[in-house]
């Protein structure tokens, strides 16, 4: 069963990989344990009442957001669904600001606003954080179409679920992406589930998902997406398509949630077999997969995992501490952030009523 | 007592039973037992053709049905969150709301799509809608937003034996609330759609609401009856489309005050067709302006104590009727 884990990873001699250096070898390392440690303290408090909603966990799947975004650059810009905590800190966005936005409070991400379906960085590039399946999609092409309308050389990552690949919306944002060859990169995760539904119950497809790109001419590729040089090296290659020719590119990695679809899910454990989801963590953890792949490089020690390890739990608890002395948003708070101009109390902001509950 | 969820489950088996061309569709209804349970042990009981499964693709599926009835299958679609109707507007108004009316009649679409519509839970705002109003807004479209159990059951009922297209919304915060339980009797009956009810009689104040807003209302009544001696009536509107004004006219009449619960947005939400029904046909009995109390105008927050606030609640409610003087 182990056999996976103690294989090197066929990618490692990827010419991208092959640049990284010890320090940003670790750093992928610590940024995937950072999700985890986030993820499993946020899961704590949720059980202890301190949020409310929706709680997706990204475990299982946090190689696929950190080997991605690894290869960003400043026009490389990032939008996802619902389940977007991982993205969220694999763009630099800290543990505190998200934490506090699952508690509530004004001093999240988004004061408390969004909730954990909606983490949003701007300045990271990081354009959300979207709670309607595929409504992300869209928008995805449009920051691509907006990076080529300025002339600058970027790309939109543009992350997806399995599940979302049925809706409409995602179907035409393909069409204008080629049609318009806009520097955009779906990739969709596929954990093979969207929500108790599998994928062959849900999706009618060929060979693979990403494979319905060919009847719009999109280059398309499916891979696996546990590992964290086989993420990068096929990202790489889509990030040139789309830096170099302003093409658009489908890749599908798959992968695998550990837990329910969200903490809500009363039956994460009976559509899928309890044997089903060790096997995933036995052979295809990414962070044991990376773990081993550097221990066997003689980059990572035991020890440095470790001491890794407990600097990414002590970050989730202190931000957890953060955002349970964080004050909630005041009632007047409700209505700031609907309008630009009421906010900048502008003279269009000053026409005409804007708000009707007394 | 049966719950909420129950009492839509059973309105919904019983159905599938009187009648071969009911069909339910939408995401998880069948073996995941529907997201919030609404429809559970339907797919075990009926199977694969008379309870479905639908991908992620509310245009598709919602259309799909509406085309269905069209031809005389009767389709009861759930969103799983009635939010998601906007990703299938163009079929739920271009289609099902036009097409009797552009066909001169020829054409009718039996059809249901059900699903909760509310906030309180902290879902944010792209989960958090209460469209009624906007669907309400379309001629040739029937909203229904029930309260209670019983409510729920008899309206179901009626909505899938309905000849037009009718959207009914119901609550995840009710469908296992124990206020909003009600004692079904064994034999089978329906409600009409169209029909309010006074869920509580008073003299000195007309709480008029719908949906979850009722409970509030009633909360409300009792709070304002023992610490303020103030006594309300509670109508319960239960249907927005076809509209009951003669039950809302009659309370008010009675009381000569009213004050309109209601957790839609206020602009041009369910309440502020009640109020010009109110200004334009009970003028004379008035004794104060229409006052109303809706969710505040913004999206939906997250933060869980603050949603309390922008939906109406029952202190809202209390200090809106002392404001009558
Ligand atoms: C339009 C819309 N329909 C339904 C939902 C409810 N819903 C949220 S996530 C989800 C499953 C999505 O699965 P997938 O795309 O595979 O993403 P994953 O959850 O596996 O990350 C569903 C049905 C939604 N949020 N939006
Ligand atoms: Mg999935």
């Amino acid at each position: 069963m182990t056999t996976q884990l103690a294989d090197q990873s066929n990618y490692a001699q990827a010419e991208i990989n092959l640049q990284l250096d010890a320090e940003e070898k670790i750093k992928l390392m610590r940024d995937m344990i950072r999700i985890r440690r986030f993820e499993e303290v946020s899961l704590k408090y949720y059980n202890a009442d301190k949020m409310g909603g929706f709680l997706h966990l990204y475990i299982g799947q946090e190689s696929i957001a950190v080997g991605t975004i690894s290869l960003c650059g400043e026009n490389d810009h990032i939008i996802t669904a619902y389940r977007d905590h991982g993205h969220a800190l694999a763009v630099g966005m800290g543990m505190n600001e998200c934490m506090a936005e699952l508690f509530g409070k004004a001093t999240g991400c988004s004061k408390g606003k969004g909730g954990s379906m909606h983490f949003f960085a701007p300045d990271k590039n990081y354009w959300g954080g979207h709670g309607i399946v595929a409504g992300q999609t869209p928008l995805g092409i449009g920051l691509a179409y907006g990076i080529k309308y300025k002339g600058l050389t970027g790309s939109s990552l543009c992350f997806l679920g399995d599940g979302a690949v049925n809706q409409g919306a995602f179907h035409e944002s393909l069409n204008l992406a080629e049609l318009w060859d806009l520097p955009v990169i779906y990739i969709i995760e596929n954990n093979g589930y969207s929500m108790g539904t599998s994928q062959k119950r849900s999706s009618a497809f060929k060979g693979s998902l990403a494979q319905r790109g060919e009847a719009y001419g999109i280059a398309w590729e499916s891979a696996k997406g546990h590992d964290i040089y086989e993420v990068r090296a096929k990202t790489k290659a889509a990030l040139d398509r789309a830096h170099q020719e302003n093409r658009p590119t489908i890749l599908e990695l798959a992968t695998y949630r550990y837990q329910g679809h969200s903490v809500a899910d009363a039956n994460a454990k009976k559509y899928r077999t309890p044997e089903e989801i060790v096997h995933h963590k036995e052979n295809f953890d990414p962070l044991n997969v990376w773990k081993n792949q550097l221990m066997q490089e003689g980059v990572l020690s035991e020890e440095s995992y470790r001491q890794i390890d407990s600097e990414a739990k002590s970050e989730a608890r202190q931000a957890a501490e953060f955002a349970e002395q964080s004050p909630y948003p005041e009632i007047g708070e409700i209505t700031d952030d609907v309008y630009f101009e009421v906010d900048k109390d502008t003279e269009a902001g000053n026409q005409g009523r804007h708000f009707f509950h007394d | 007592m049966t719950l909420y969820r129950h009492a839509l489950n059973r309105a919904l088996d019983e159905e599938l039973a009187n009648d071969d061309n009911v069909v339910i569709i939408g995401e998880e209804v069948a073996e995941y037992d529907g997201a919030y349970k609404v429809t559970e042990g339907l797919w075990k009981k009926w199977g694969d053709k008379r309870v479905v499964d639908a991908p992620i693709s509310e245009a598709g599926f919602i259309g799909m049905g509406i085309g269905a009835s069209m031809l005389g299958v009767r389709p009861v679609m759930e969103l799983m969150f009635f939010s998601f109707a906007y990703v299938a507007f163009d079929q739920m108004i271009n289609n099902a709301a036009c097409v009797r009316y552009m066909s001169g009649g020829l054409i009718n679409c039996p059809i249901v799509v059900r699903g909760p519509a509310n906030g309180g839970t902290n879902v944010g705002a792209t989960h958090s809608h209460t469209p009624e109003n906007l669907f309400a807004n379309m001629p040739g479209l029937k909203v229904v937003v029930p309260s209670t159990a019983r409510d729920a059951y008899g309206l179901m009922k009626s909505a899938i034996r309905d000849n037009d297209p009718v959207y009914f919304m119901e609550n995840t915060l009710l469908y296992g609330d124990p206020a909003a339980a009600s004692e079904l009797p064994e034999e089978e009956f329906t409600l009409p759609i169209g029909s309010a009810e006074v869920k509580r009689s008073g003299t000195d104040v007309s709480l008029i609401a719908h949906g979850r807003s009722v409970l509030v209302a009633l909360e409300a009544a009792k709070q304002l009856k023992e610490e303020k001696g103030v006594d309300a009536e509670v109508v319960d509107l239960r249907s927005i489309r076809p509209l009951d004004e003669e039950t809302i006219l009659n309370s008010v009449v009675k009381t000569n005050r009213a004050v309109l619960v209601d957790e839609n947005k206020p602009f041009c939400g369910v309440s502020a067709q009640i109020a010009a029904t109110i200004q334009q046909e009970a003028f004379d009995d008035l004794d104060a302006p229409v006052l109303r109390v809706t969710s505040i105008d913004a999206p939906a927050i997250y933060s869980p104590p603050l949603e309390k606030e922008q939906i109406p609640n029952v202190g809202r409610v209390v200090e809106k009727v002392m404001q009558l003087g």
